[in-house]
């Protein structure tokens, strides 16, 4: 028992290898705010390609969504950082990482998009473009507000799923949490790094996973 | 009779092989409050949803205060419907702003007026129709009258020259349907040109100026309203009439 808190739960061990951990939490951070700010805006453009009148966009659209959600999102970060390079095109690991996860979470994005636009009664339309407002307004101020608001709990479970996603960055070697906690571990020869680091991620994705089920148990009623 | 403030000229439109609308003309002079009635399916609400191209017409034109709205651009199109009012059965209010915001959104982004006076129309606009309290109201909150009555607000604030009501009080409870006929009686009291699809009878008989009866897509008989519900000349309006009557 003792060996058991000593090896994964060592407060010493945890306190001196907590600087390197939060150096990974920040790379993690800006890993997040780079993948779900881009997916956030290409899966919108993605899903509003989808739902288009005009063929030669809707096609495409639903093509490349289909493709990249087919696509495991591993495949896809080891292609783009050790398979580009064949190609002459080397980029680092963490445009690496933010261009493999981008692409992966628009086609998520766009698909909940996709779900709340068509959710917005045509009547919606109609009445604001009968009042003159353009194509572009009446998306911006009256059928997005709506459509956001009515999948608002699929767009924040989708967020938690990037969160945890950014984890997979430790294979192309990018000091994100995971990494460091990893790199923490076989310096201590010690596992309580991967313990703290899970715990990192329980506390900041529990309070969001509980307010996704908050917002799902109200739109229900 | 001076330029008509409306008017369809051979107006068609067809979904698919479905003939809808088979040449369809029709003038609404200056002012006037024309009342279009007639079984469902007739096309009266294609017929008012191509006023403002809803509904895209098959060929035909389409002229507001002279101007074609049928060939027109899309931009050209957008100033256009700034002039033609529109009311639907269902009212359309934006759930997510309140009422005063309904009224003032496309006074601020289509007709680019600055924000105040926009909320000084959009109160003044409420005030007409009853509903000044009610500004700060979101549309929920609201019974079906009422926001029927904002719907209304809304369509005013942008200073249209012609308005189309879709079945205004249709999916109304019976009592409430009075206070949104008011307010179309005072807006015809005060000189708005209107064209309205309703099946309410009685108020079409007290306030329109004219009715339209019409069927298979066809205007089948127009007149006074006197003329019309108590001496119909066509089989059809009388079919009809003796229909909704019984």
């Amino acid at each position: 028992m003792q060996d058991f808190i000593r090896l994964f739960f060592n407060l010493e061990v945890m306190a001196q290898t907590l600087p390197l951990l939060m150096q990974g939490l920040w790379m993690t951070a800006k890993l997040c705010a780079a993948v779900i700010g881009l997916g956030l805006v290409g899966g919108l453009f993605l899903a509003l390609g989808a739902l288009s009148h005009r063929r030669w966009l809707r096609w495409p659209a639903f093509a490349l969504i289909d493709f990249l959600r087919a696509l495991p999102p591993l495949v896809l970060l080891i292609f783009i950082y050790s398979g580009l390079p064949f190609a002459g095109l080397a980029i680092s690991p963490f445009a690496a990482v933010a261009v493999a996860f981008f692409l992966n979470n628009s086609a998520y994005y766009a698909e909940i998009y996709r779900a709340g636009i068509q959710s917005v009664p045509t009547g919606q339309t109609e009445a604001a473009r009968a009042c003159g407002l353009t194509t572009g307004q009446t998306l911006a101020h009256v059928v997005l507000p709506q459509a956001v608001r009515n999948v608002l709990p699929d767009l924040l479970s989708n967020t938690v799923e990037v969160v945890k996603l950014t984890s997979l960055a430790s294979v192309v070697s990018l000091a994100e949490l995971l990494y460091s906690a990893n790199m923490a571990r076989s310096l201590t020869y010690n596992a309580s790094p991967l313990v703290l680091a899970a715990l990192v991620y329980l506390v900041l994705l529990w309070p969001l996973v509980r307010l996704v089920s908050r917002y799902q148990r109200r739109l229900a009623a | 009779m001076s330029r008509p403030m409306l008017e369809i000229v051979a107006l068609e439109k067809s979904f698919g092989d479905l003939k809808v609308l088979r040449d369809i003309n029709l003038r609404v002079a200056t002012g006037e409050m024309v009342f279009v009635i007639g079984p469902s399916g007739s096309g009266k609400s294609t017929m008012l949803r191509c006023c403002n191209r809803l509904e895209e017409p098959t060929s035909g034109a389409i002229l507001i205060d002279g101007k074609d709205i049928v060939g027109c651009s899309s931009s050209a199109l957008n100033r256009m419907r700034l002039e033609v009012g529109m009311v639907f059965q269902g009212f359309h209010l934006y759930p997510h702003m309140n009422v005063v915001a309904n009224v003032m959104l496309a006074q601020i982004k289509a007709l680019k007026r600055p924000k105040d006076e926009a909320r000084e129309r959009a109160l003044a606009m409420l005030d007409r129709v009853g509903l000044r309290h009610r500004a700060e109201t979101m549309p929920t909150q609201l019974s079906g009258g009422q926001q029927q009555r904002v719907a209304i607000a809304r369509a005013l604030a942008l200073d249209p020259k012609v308005m189309l009501f879709d079945e205004p009080t249709s999916a109304l409870d019976p009592e409430l349907v009075g206070s949104v006929l008011a307010v179309m009686k005072d807006l015809k009291d005060s000189g708005m040109t209107m064209l309205v699809v309703s099946h309410e009878m009685g108020f079409a008989r007290e306030a329109a100026d004219r009715v339209v009866f019409m069927d298979g897509g066809l205007v089948v008989e127009e007149g006074p309203p006197e003329q019309i519900f108590a001496n119909p000349k066509a089989e059809r309006t009388q079919a009809f009439l003796s229909r909704v009557r019984a």
